[in-house]
């Protein structure tokens, strides 16, 4: 599979290397649409499954990692996307391509406050409007008073 | 007889009254003779909260893994229909009791603050789990450290999550408080 990934996507992605559990390509934002089209029509990977974020805080200069798993129906293959972006760069939504990124992507806006470019309603999903911060970022300082949510 | 009887020694205990050994002696003596010495008032406050305690109805609020244990609870097995507590409402304003059973998040507060002010008086409140006591293991920004921070608990059932026992124990306790209970009389 790793080989077939590769010849697929040739310049399109940076690396591709053989994880732990899975092939990972890492590559860029711009190149992100692409990739993600070339491994759904090319080579059957037709669902995503996650959608996540790594904060590398002060240990890399691009702060993010954000990382797609995507998995293939009919056999047990899956893949890994891995695209690197800096604090308050925006990610292009994958909302066109796969219907079911919506609400993961919604999440990692949650929790790491990367925002999608193209999507359709980004808000908050978990958290309630007015929450201050992100919280899985490493620098997240949570203080006592929170504005609390309101009751509709 | 025996209710009676009990109920006298409450009323007396209720008030704080102490009598003196000459009016005990005349108490004794009428007690031996199946006599009843209280007040109506007294009287008819024990048999409402005789009746509130014996027939405690919970909302259906099951909020996380403890509403497993509080299901349980009502199962056969536990029973709790035994002892009256078993008809769990699905709307608040038919209960009387509210188990929180879980984890309270700080967006879950409003709902629940709202399901307790919909709730009719008389009402009650058991914090169920570590969770609702004070946060308790799943503590975080989101989650509220405590339920006494939104609405007013009579019984704290501790335990990650509590056995059906341990909260079969805290209704039986907040029946024996409801028993104690002093309230207005044209309140309830």
């Amino acid at each position: 599979m790793i080989s077939q990934i590769r010849e697929k996507l040739g310049e399109l992605a940076t690396d591709v290397i053989e994880g732990i559990d899975m092939p990972t390509v890492i590559t860029t934002k711009e190149n992100l649409l692409k990739v993600i089209e070339v491994l759904k029509n090319e080579l059957g990977f037709n669902t995503i499954t996650d959608i996540t974020a790594v904060d590398w805080y002060g240990r890399r200069d691009k702060r993010f990692d954000v990382v797609y798993h995507l998995r293939k129906v009919q056999s047990p293959h899956r893949v890994r996307i891995k695209v690197a972006i800096d604090d308050g760069e925006k990610v292009p939504s994958l909302v066109p391509i796969f219907e079911g990124a919506n609400w993961l992507e919604r999440e990692v806006f949650d929790m790491f406050g990367i925002e999608f470019e193209g999507h359709p309603n980004m808000k908050r999903i978990l958290l309630w409007e007015g929450f201050p911060g992100h919280p899985l970022r490493k620098d997240f300082f949570w203080r006592e008073e929170v504005p609390l949510p309101e009751n509709e | 007889m025996a209710v009676g009887t009990n109920g006298q020694e409450r009323a007396l205990l209720w008030r704080n009254i102490k009598l003196d050994p000459e009016e005990e002696k005349v108490i004794r003596k009428q007690l031996e003779r199946a006599l009843l010495l209280t007040r109506v008032e007294d009287m008819i406050r024990w048999a409402v909260n005789w009746g509130k305690g014996h027939s405690i109805w919970p909302v259906t609020f099951g909020l996380a893994c403890c509403a497993i244990e509080m299901m349980a609870t009502a199962q056969p097995r536990y029973d709790m229909a035994r002892l009256g507590y078993e008809v769990f409402r699905a709307s608040p304003r038919q209960a009387d009791l509210m188990i929180v059973s879980g984890t309270v998040t700080w967006k879950m507060a409003p709902i629940l603050r709202q399901i307790y002010d919909q709730m009719a008086e008389p009402k009650y409140v058991i914090s169920m789990g570590t969770c609702a006591n004070t946060g308790g293991k799943y503590w975080n920004y989101a989650v509220v450290p405590g339920v006494d921070n939104i609405v007013p608990v009579d019984v704290y059932v501790p335990g990650c999550p509590p056995r059906p026992e341990s909260l079969l124990y805290g209704i039986l306790q907040l029946k024996k408080k409801i028993e104690r209970e002093k309230r207005p009389l044209f309140n309830f």
